[in-house]
């Protein structure tokens, strides 16, 4: 029986999705990041 | 099922506004259609991994800082950051795929044509038949053995029970074979070689 070398699309693939680790980083970056303006200067604060 | 009824647009300008759960649903919401677009043009895990990372970063920061433009949508906004990365990303790493041969990685170390070319296959040709020319000029006892053996691959054991002589004379007759080619090649200078 002849083989299908079929590529797999991407799109279709759910194996393709980012590590857990990472979506928890960002939202913790995203909690610990403060962005303070003043008139001339704005400050970024990454508090761990 | 809450969550999927509230818009992008809503979702960011609650973020803005300092609720942090609106940004892990939007990152959810998107997660798979953003790296699945990163991974189609780096085709790394890793390296999807890092600029989607570095995608919400910018993200992240952008809205934080309140410079976020509410006109566009969020998600053609968000692989807007993602495509210009993977760019920076090519050009950092000098990745595109070259397929000259002036970098240090040549494309032919890994695709190689192991078949002859035509010069490599006319010596081919020469080579065999000059070997069959000499094998010719042997003692009709050796050449018969050398010929089960090397052409027909016959072990000794078949060779001895085909020619009715025992398996040391057949060893024998296959040794006086090659060292009397060797004399032929050597007396008159046959290079055999491609």
């Amino acid at each position: 029986m002849a083989k299908n070398y079929t590529k797999i699309s991407i799109e279709t693939s759910n194996d393709l999705k980012p590590k857990d680790e990472t979506i928890d980083f960002l939202l913790n970056y995203s909690k610990a990041l403060s962005v303070l303006k003043s008139a001339k200067v704005e400050f970024e604060l990454v508090l761990n | 099922m809450q969550e999927e009824l509230i818009t992008d647009a809503t979702l960011v300008s609650s973020y803005i506004k300092g609720n942090e759960s609106a940004l892990e649903i939007l990152i959810k919401r998107h997660k798979q259609k953003i790296y699945s677009f990163i991974y189609s043009k780096v085709y790394d895990k890793d390296v999807a991994e890092d600029i989607f990372q570095d995608t919400f970063i910018k993200v992240i920061r952008t809205l934080k800082k309140g410079n976020y433009n509410e006109e566009g949508k969020f998600l053609p906004w968000v692989m807007r950051i993602s495509h210009n990365l993977v760019i920076d990303f090519f050009r950092k790493n000098n990745r595109l795929p070259k397929f000259d041969n002036s970098g240090e990685f040549s494309i032919f170390s890994v695709l190689s044509d192991t078949s002859l070319n035509a010069e490599n296959s006319i010596i081919k040709e020469q080579v065999e038949y000059d070997v069959r020319r000499l094998v010719d000029e042997l003692p009709e006892d050796q050449k018969e053995v050398l010929l089960m053996r090397i052409y027909n691959d016959m072990s000794f054991k078949e060779i001895s029970d085909k020619t009715g002589v025992s398996i040391n004379t057949a060893l024998g007759r296959m040794r006086y074979a090659l060292i009397n080619l060797r004399k032929i090649i050597d007396k008159h200078n046959i290079v055999l070689t491609n």
